[in-house]
């Protein structure tokens, strides 16, 4: 047989967080208690050392290795950088929350680089194969990590669900790729798209495989109606290991979504259009209308990243490289946001109190108002107001569906984000104008405070100049 | 019909029948069976497919290993399946409704009329002395070197997540401390004491 040998360069990060996690996991088992910072500070090098492999494999190309199955484009290196970058940020936030909890231990750091492995496995899948297969990688960490609190009952039972139902999902993922491997007779991407555009297969067969795939990336996405798992598996899991499920995957669900529909299915755009509308309307409105009704914070950010996912998704239908780049800069802007959100959970809360209720922050500017200034412009971000980033986040996805003239669809939107704007407003309202129940200020470490402060003042900065990465983000789709 | 489809056709309703009976028996026990014999008529399904080397690893893994390792898990439990049944006919009209009306769209989509072998050839024979094997080891670690890597990676998160959710001191759960076992004396155990006899009242 003609085999070529393929080119290892382009997967140097994949094989450098692959080993170094390898390493971490043996390094691991040697350490006593008190030298757990060890583990932690291999951990973050190993994102660091990721980070500048990425950067110098950096190029306009668009090179496939490994016979196909692997693809590093800009895309994958702009989105693998911004993953190293978000996960780093975790870590940073998380780790006095970790050690007070009995969780600071070696498990966390390995299953989080591995769900990082997986991840960055899945920007760069140029096969339907490499892409179940890095979604499985990150599904089984991240299932691992909601439950590694074994006594707490709350996060065994979001740990429960959410393997169960991302189990069901997974499986309807596959199903869909078996039949359309069927169908075209090929797992490479690039060939499905080629036999689709040849036009000789019956288009019926094509939707019935896209349909049952898309019920596997919406699931993954967290898009009404195949959201039901979002709300318990953010409240259930510890606050550090939601504030990692809900910003970091967003990133690598959106490459699996322009991976499947664009690089493989682009043929069938008119068919999945429609049901990205669909889902996209369902997720705006049930996200942002029931997020009104919640009393627990992480709850309230949970069905907030559904209306958010639902942004994402209508960047994602326009069908432009527009639509697609203002997409992509929604997704990593809303990966901003959730960490500075969740981040606010973790800075609030202490031994024993999740602060996790939104009475907890009532009267925050009189406890300590730079942290309630802080929680002011994440919130004003969240709800679309500016200067803050994310209003232009907003404003680039629905200049792409104008664009395209579903100019209802836009409509749509702006009401449903007009009526989403009171929860977020509510949250200021607790920490401005109502009285405090505690008048003790928070007492968060340095570390986490400087964090937190660095992440909002960067919302706010990024509102300001908001052309450098929307220019990157158009670079990786309009070349 | 052909000998080949006869032979098709019973294991296709057998596993039919095992995958159906999977769920629905009220023993944990029973199910576990009802599923080895699903995977031997896979098996059987996949020999008809000329992939033999398939086959014999999905009895030798699934039924040899894992279902064996299942059952003894199961045996061990004390499942009780009749709470798990509560929501059992509250759910049903829904759910009958959605399983009736997505098997029927799956019917009209993949039946016969757009699947069948006149839009799809069946594959070329492949020559007796093709080795299925042989071919799947050059496969698997030339062109599928990378999933295969990634699939090696999966499972090593597997080893890391059971034993990160499994070992564990809970306390108030009684366990053996053999060391302490071993190391005991008699002393530790018998005490000896003297005293001194009581008076006769």
């Amino acid at each position: 047989m003609n085999f070529e040998m393929p080119n290892f360069a382009l997967a140097m990060p994949e094989m450098f967080v692959l080993g170094m996690t390898c390493f971490i996991l043996m390094v691991d088992m040697f350490l006593s208690e008190r030298s757990r910072v060890v583990t932690y500070l291999l951990a973050q090098a190993t994102l660091v050392g990721a980070f500048i492999l990425s950067l110098s494999l950096f190029s306009p190309l668009r090179e496939l290795s490994f016979s196909n199955t692997f693809v590093l484009d800009p895309m994958a290196s702009l989105l693998k950088l911004a993953v190293y970058a978000v996960v780093f940020t975790v870590f940073l936030y998380t780790r006095s929350y970790l050690r007070d909890r009995n969780m600071y231990t070696g498990e966390f750091y390995v299953l989080a680089l591995f769900g990082v492995l997986g991840m960055m496995v899945m920007i760069s899948a140029h096969s339907f194969l490499t892409l179940y297969l890095g979604l499985e990688l990150l599904s089984l960490s991240m299932y691992a990590m909601v439950a590694l609190q074994r006594d707490n009952r709350v996060a065994s039972e979001a740990a429960m669900k959410y393997f169960l139902l991302g189990a069901m999902a997974s499986a309807m993922l596959l199903y869909g790729m078996s039949m359309l491997y069927g169908v075209t007779g090929s797992l490479d991407l690039g060939e499905v798209s080629q036999v689709i555009a040849e036009g000789e297969i019956n288009r019926l067969l094509l939707v019935f495989g896209l349909v049952f795939m898309l019920v596997g990336v919406a699931f993954k996405l967290g898009a009404v109606p195949f959201h039901m798992w979002v709300p318990d598996v953010y409240h259930g899991a510890p606050t550090a290991v939601t504030q990692f499920i809900s910003t970091a995957p967003k990133l690598a669900a959106f490459a699996l979504l322009i991976r499947l529909l664009v690089d493989g299915l682009g043929g069938l755009q008119h068919e999945w259009h429609d049901i990205l509308v669909l889902l996209a309307v369902l997720s705006l409105s049930v996200g942002n209308v029931i997020a009104i009704a919640q009393s627990n914070i992480k709850r309230m950010l949970a069905y907030s990243g559904i209306s958010h996912a639902g942004f994402l998704l209508l960047g994602v239908l326009s069908g432009t490289p527009e639509g697609y780049a203002a997409g992509m800069f929604y997704a990593i802007v809303y990966s901003i946001m959730g960490l500075a959100g969740f981040g606010m959970v973790l800075l609030m809360s202490r031994v024993g109190f999740e602060a996790d209720a939104l009475e907890d922050y009532k009267g925050l500017n009189q406890r300590s108002p730079w942290f309630a200034l802080m929680m002011m412009f994440i919130m004003f971000s969240m709800a679309g107001v500016p200067p803050f980033i994310g209003f232009w986040a907003k404003l680039s996805v629905l200049q792409a569906i104008v664009s395209v003239d579903l100019i209802w669809l836009a409509a749509v939107a702006v009401i449903f984000s007009v009526i989403g704007a009171y929860y977020y407003l509510r949250v200021i309202k607790l920490m401005y104008f109502d009285a405090p129940e505690t008048t003790t200020a928070l007492q968060p470490g340095r570390e986490l405070s400087m964090v937190f402060s660095a992440n909002a003042l960067l919302i706010l900065g990024m509102g300001i100049f908001p052309s450098a990465l929307m220019a990157l983000c158009l670079q990786a789709f309009v070349l | 019909m052909s000998f080949e489809q006869i032979v098709f056709y019973f294991f296709a309703a057998v596993l039919i029948l095992a995958a159906g009976a999977v769920i629905t028996v009220r023993s944990a026990v029973h199910a576990a069976l009802f599923l080895v014999l699903a995977f031997f008529t896979t098996a059987a399904l996949w020999l008809l497919l000329e992939a033999e080397f398939l086959a014999i690893t999905l009895v030798l893994v699934y039924v040899g290993a894992v279902m064996v390792l299942f059952l003894f898990v199961v045996m061990m439990l004390d499942i009780n399946a009749a709470p798990m049944r509560e929501g059992f006919a509250r759910y049903l009209p829904v759910a009958a409704l959605v399983a009736v009306l997505t098997v029927v769209v799956m019917v009209m989509a993949v039946g016969r009329e757009h699947f069948g072998l006149d839009q799809f050839a069946a594959p070329e024979r492949m020559s007796a002395d093709v080795s299925n094997t042989r071919m799947l080891g050059e496969q698997l670690y030339t062109v599928y070197l990378y999933p295969f890597e990634i699939a090696a990676v999966i499972l090593l998160v597997a080893i890391v997540a059971a034993i990160a959710l499994t070992l564990r001191r809970r306390p108030g759960t009684r366990y053996q401390s053999v060391e302490k076992q071993v190391r005991v004396r008699s002393e530790d155990r018998l005490k000896v004491i003297k005293m001194n006899a009581e008076e006769r009242k």
